[in-house]
């Protein structure tokens, strides 16, 4: 057993659990999305992110690209979050956290695209 | 230029994970820890907030306590979260700079840019191995001649030397191991622009390997490559090297040449020497015994050659046994009076110190002087940075092993013919050595001589070819005159000419017809190469040289004159 694979494999799973966490629910509703699932979904994913720095396979590219796709989807989530409570007057509006969760879930498919060339990369992988 | 970011990101993966984690756990705990506004009512710090306090606060700005005073629980966190950013900082700032300053680092970065170099080369560029004393002297020479080259060596010093010295064109070097396929294909081996391999390390296995490396891989590269046993020259020789250089071989045939026919080494020096080189006093060495001090592979050609040349040899070196010299050899240095004596210094013609330690040499030569003031004195030199000393000790001739090969390659590379020229002229006499030292004598006027090659072709010389194709006969010596002055030649001697690959003329006649293809070795005054230049491409120069008179440049009056022709006629 590798520790280093069991490292990548559980950042790059939690992202996804957490991900998926703080998308599942009402889509407008503010009271299904919890922020803390947002704020630890982001750092989880970027710490698998800086995990697959450095590998040169190709299948390591793809997996960094599909990391970098889910950051941005979260940055932007919670940038989007961060203007409207303390920049704007608005305030939390349902058509808001409509926006926030679907960036979140755009994050989502490629944390599920992450996990699908992990799980296909083990497979091939007969040791 | 890949390379080094993988490393990078590789290298400071942990520390950028340090730094994320120690920014989260921060800003989770102010966001939890209860606080209070300016009111006294209970406020929560907001994740933005959390974030724009941590981030001035682990990069040592600190703003203050922003929006509202601190209470007791919420300081007592920053205290903690104070040192866990400001560690996680220091530890991500150490490896960055520690990683720059790595040797495998670095020699990454040096060989990635060295990499882009090659590929930035856009003529045709000499790869070269080795930057000993010979390595130094081709790099500045080939940058002299305008010819682009690499350099590999696996001294870092050399390479760092190299970038210092003010070559007039870019050399890019690379400190690695040449024996390592994978760094000749970097230094462009199996470019299309590479013109050829030169290997001039000091080890003959290392030289080998470069070799046959580039006959493996490029099959159509000429390959020039140095040897200082007989052993690896055969080796070398064995799959198709062209050339092979043993500096020993090369100078013991050039002393048997001036024993055999002195004007004919002098035409050798004058033709091989470098640029600008003045011409040097000469004297022939006189005949009789010979005393050879250290019996190397520098004492074993020179003897051999010697005694072909009827000369006799007394032997001096330190260990016999072990160079297998042959009886009669004294047993000593050399350095010292007792052992010359003892070979008879009072009665030699000449003195050759031979051994591979040029203070040794200097020594040798020093107190042979001092014993018998007549002797004629032939010395090795071993290292470029003794020539002040070597010339001061006033040695008729100083071998430099490095210098010799160096002009050798220089040679090869910049003027192909010479080396058939030299073949042909080594078969010819004495006497016709003589004419020709006294012809080139004639035209220098006490300036150093240079010699150049000249194609006729469309590139190096369109006017000839326009006007052979025009059905004209161009001479030899249309070539040798001056254009300003049709009366008087040119200060030089053509020396050799050639036509394909077997149809060759030694000092062809001024008659001799020109034809495409043919290639012409010259040498002479400086100033005659650029005269020589000149009516080769200018067609009217041409012209007016093998015509007499000067045509009509413009059209309109190549038109007129074409009409005065046509009713002189009518």
């Amino acid at each position: 057993m590798n520790l280093e694979k069991v490292f990548f494999a559980f950042f790059i799973v939690l992202s996804l659990t957490l991900n998926f966490g703080f998308f599942i629910g009402e889509l407008d509703d503010p009271n299904h999305h919890n922020i803390y699932e947002l704020f630890a979904a982001l750092v989880v994913s970027l710490i698998a992110t800086i995990m697959k720095f450095g590998d040169r396979a190709h299948i390591g590219a793809v997996l960094l690209a599909t990391s970098l796709v889910a950051d941005l989807q979260l940055i932007a989530a919670a940038v989007i979050w961060t203007i409207t409570v303390h920049a704007t007057d608005v305030g939390m509006t349902p058509m808001i956290m409509a926006s926030i969760v679907s960036l979140s879930g755009g994050a989502l498919l490629a944390n599920i695209t992450s996990v699908i060339i992990l799980v296909t990369e083990t497979v091939m992988f007969r040791r | 230029m890949h390379n080094i970011i993988y490393l990078l990101l590789r290298r400071m993966r942990v520390p950028l994970i340090a730094i994320i984690l120690a920014y989260a756990i921060s800003i989770l705990g102010l966001v939890l820890i209860p606080g209070m506004d300016d009111q006294g009512n209970p406020w929560q710090m907001s994740f933005f907030h959390a974030f724009y306090f941590v981030s001035f606060m682990g990069s040592t700005i600190g703003f203050g306590e922003i929006p509202y005073p601190f209470t007791d629980p919420q300081r007592i966190w920053t205290t903690v979260a104070m040192y866990l950013t400001v560690i996680s900082w220091l530890y991500a700032i150490g490896s960055l700079l520690s990683l720059i300053q790595d040797q495998a680092f670095r020699r990454v970065v040096a060989y990635t840019s060295f990499a882009h170099a090659v590929r930035q080369i856009r003529e045709p560029f000499y790869l070269v191995c080795g930057l000993g004393g010979a390595g130094q002297l081709v790099i500045r020479e080939l940058a002299e001649h305008g010819i682009r080259s690499v350099i590999i060596d696996k001294d870092e010093n050399k390479i760092h030397a190299l970038q210092l010295e003010e070559l007039p064109m870019h050399v890019p070097g690379l400190t690695a191991d040449v024996t390592d396929s994978n760094t000749l294909m970097t230094a462009g081996l199996n470019k299309q622009r590479c013109a050829g391999v030169i290997a001039l390390t000091g080890d003959d296995q290392v030289n080998l390997t470069v070799a046959i490396t580039s006959k493996l891989l490029a099959p159509n590269l000429p390959v020039i490559c140095r040897a200082q046993s007989h052993d690896a020259q055969a080796n070398i020789a064995s799959f198709g090297t062209e050339t092979i250089i043993n500096p020993f071989d090369t100078f013991a045939e050039r002393l048997a040449m001036m024993f055999r026919s002195p004007s004919m080494y002098l035409v050798y020096e004058w033709m091989t020497s470098l640029h600008e080189t003045p011409l040097t006093e000469f004297a022939a060495p006189p005949r009789g015994t010979w005393i050879l001090c250290g019996y190397g592979r520098f004492g074993k050609a020179l003897q051999k050659s010697l005694s072909y040349k009827g000369i006799q040899t007394t032997i001096v070196e330190a260990d016999a046994a072990g160079t297998n010299a042959p009886e009669g050899t004294i047993e000593g240095r050399g350095t010292e009076a007792i052992t010359l004596h003892e070979a008879g210094i009072e009665q030699a013609a000449g003195l050759i110190a031979g051994t591979d330690d040029d203070a040794n040499n200097l020594s040798i030569i020093m107190t042979g002087l001092h014993l018998n003031k007549n002797l004629f004195t032939v010395s090795r030199q071993n290292r470029s940075s003794n020539d002040a000393i070597f010339a001061a000790a006033g040695t008729n001739i100083t071998m430099h092993p490095g210098r010799l090969i160096g002009k050798q390659v220089i040679d090869i590379v910049t003027m192909p013919l010479l080396k058939d020229f030299l073949h042909m002229a080594t078969l010819q006499n004495d006497v016709w050595a003589n004419i020709l030292v006294s012809r080139i004598v004639g035209v220098l006027a006490d300036k150093p001589p240079e010699s150049w090659e000249l194609t006729i072709s469309t590139i190096q010389s369109p006017a000839v070819t326009q006007l052979l194709h025009r059905g004209f006969t161009v001479t030899v010596k249309h070539l040798l005159t001056d254009p300003r002055d049709t009366a008087t030649p040119l200060p030089c001697v053509l020396l050799y000419m050639k036509h394909g690959n077997y149809q060759e003329r030694l000092l062809p006649a001024d008659e001799t017809p020109l034809q495409v293809g043919d290639q012409l070795l010259i040498c002479g005054h400086p100033s005659a190469e650029t005269h020589m230049r000149w009516t080769a491409r200018n067609s009217h120069a041409l012209n007016y040289i093998c015509t007499g008179c000067d045509r009509p440049s413009g059209n309109l009056w190549r038109w007129l004159s074409a009409r005065r022709s046509d009713s002189h006629t009518a």
